[in-house]
């Protein structure tokens, strides 16, 4: 049943400090609302677990992109649409891009932010493999200082993260050393735009020769979490891609997924998808060793 | 209706909708599309499903596409909104318009103000889009009458004016 607005409390602090400032008063009692896309759904669904809401939307601390030496900072409220319209983001990491792309339509991409997409932790969101794959790393934020953390592991279990009740992610952090990289982004739905992903991919590797030198790969909607096929990835360092391999590394991944039965897909067609993925890549990498 | 009690927990909220200052009296955590349609009479957006996938409560909000159904009108405080309402009168609305009316892309007409309104947005950002781009850029608008391909011509055709218009 839809929720009664007058039940619900909204305020909106106006700055990032005022914002934490407010969370570490009644820490766990105010949930932050961004662009309200995963939000305001459970609203309309009557299964909003807060009735006390602090709006971070457009708050210029968690807007920003900065370009660094080294990395990309680019602030947890930056839009999909932000993120698409980033030429280095395009560039360097273009499976981000891509993941913005097809999250939702455009009206979605223009409200729908980073920061609402890894707190909302669904093992089929978009762009998380993306942030798997290339290592990113988060910063947070609260009144007793900022921390930083890998991002993988940030997932401690089904929708369950490693963020205390008093944080905001402040930026997520994109080291710029993939630009050489073989890249492959995947997502197998329905269609593009408003439908959840049965099975999303990003990989990024790198081969001298047909010998791989280094390879990331990230699954979605195989798992209660996004996840890194790290024993796969293990496995492939150092090998030559022959169809052996090839077999080799679909079987592994295939035992490193645990998917499910749901409304969108089965268990049986993802394990499938996610090895048909991963060959399709191993096979674009050995391509690019032969070019 | 409502009673002095609830009058307290609610906000005074400003934004401009389609030029006009205006100043409701409304919860936080309404939508906006409530806010626009029962207080301010501005009947132009729709109601499709009212979570976000199908684009009939669309509207523009500084300059960009959002969908009106997950807005919580504190959210718009300061904002500048331009509805079905305001668009009407520019030039290539006009020409969005009679391309929609010449190509059949309004049937029952539920979904047509938010496609003319995402059209908009994308022939602003894109004023001479592929078939492609126009796919994508109406992908979040769905319509159970026309089966899409009329809009997407409309909307070609719009383009086409328009840039013959400005050239
Ligand atoms: C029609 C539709 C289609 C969609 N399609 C897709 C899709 O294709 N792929 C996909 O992955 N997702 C999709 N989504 C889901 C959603 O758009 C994304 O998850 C989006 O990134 C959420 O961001 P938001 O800012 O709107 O989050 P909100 O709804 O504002 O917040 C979501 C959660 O994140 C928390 N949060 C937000 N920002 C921060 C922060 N900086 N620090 C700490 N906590 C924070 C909030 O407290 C809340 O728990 C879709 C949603 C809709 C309505
Ligand atoms: S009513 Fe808002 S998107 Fe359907
Ligand atoms: S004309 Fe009826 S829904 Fe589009």
């Amino acid at each position: 049943m839809r929720s009664d607005p007058k039940d619900y409390e909204l305020v909106a602090p106006g700055s990032l400090q005022a914002a934490v400032g407010l969370l570490a008063r009644s820490p766990g009692e105010w949930l932050p609302i961004a662009g309200g896309t995963d939000v305001m759904v459970q609203y309309a669904a009557g299964k909003l677990p807060s009735r006390k809401l602090v709006s971070i939307w457009n708050l210029a601390e968690l807007r920003s992109i900065e370009v660094l030496a080294n990395e990309i900072r680019l602030g947890a409220g930056c839009t999909y649409t932000n993120i698409r319209e980033h030429g280095v983001i395009g560039r360097e990491f273009p499976m981000l891009s891509s993941a913005a792309r097809w999250t939702g339509g455009i009206a979605n991409q223009n409200r729908g932010t980073l920061g609402g997409n890894i707190v909302n932790a669904s093992p089929a969101a978009d762009s998380l493999p993306a942030l798997l794959a290339y290592d990113a790393e988060l910063i947070l934020i609260s009144v007793r200082g900022e921390r930083r953390l890998p991002y993988a592991g940030f997932h401690a279990g089904y929708k369950k993260t490693k963020l205390a009740p008093d944080e905001l992610i402040r930026a997520v952090c994109l080291p710029r050393r993939f630009s050489g990289y073989v890249c492959h982004a995947r997502k197998v739905g329905s269609r593009n735009a408003q439908a959840i992903s049965k099975v999303c991919m990003a990989a990024l590797g790198r081969v001298a020769g047909q010998t791989v030198e280094d390879v990331h790969i990230a699954v979605g909607s195989v798992a209660p979490v996004p996840l890194r096929l790290s024993e796969t990835e293990l496995m492939l360092r150092g090998k030559v891609i022959n169809e052996s391999l090839v077999s080799a590394a679909k079987k592994m991944a295939v035992a490193e997924i645990r998917p499910i039965d749901d409304i969108r897909s089965t268990a049986k067609y993802r394990a499938a998808v996610t090895g048909n993925l991963v060959a399709e890549f191993l096979n674009l990498l050995s391509a690019d060793g032969k070019a | 209706m409502s009673s002095s009690g609830e009058d307290r927990s609610k906000s005074e909220i400003s934004f401009t909708v389609n030029g006009e200052q205006k100043t409701v009296l409304a919860f936080p955590m309404e939508r906006l599309l409530d806010v626009l349609r029962l207080q301010l009479g501005l009947t132009g957006a729709k109601e499709g499903c009212g979570e976000g996938e199908c684009g009939s409560c669309s509207l523009l909000m500084d300059g960009t596409l959002v969908n009106s159904c997950l807005v919580p009108a504190l959210q718009a405080q300061g904002a500048s909104i331009v509805t079905i309402e305001g668009l009407d009168a520019s030039a290539g609305s006009q020409r969005l318009q009679e391309a929609f009316l010449e190509c059949g892309g309004a049937q029952c007409g539920i979904c047509t103000p938010g496609m003319i309104l995402a059209a908009s947005h994308l022939l602003n950002k894109n004023p001479r889009p592929t078939l492609e781009e126009i796919k994508e850029g109406l992908s979040g608008n769905l319509c159970r009458c026309t089966g899409y391909l009329q809009i997407f011509e409309a909307i070609a055709t719009a383009a086409g004016r328009e840039t013959a218009a400005s050239s």
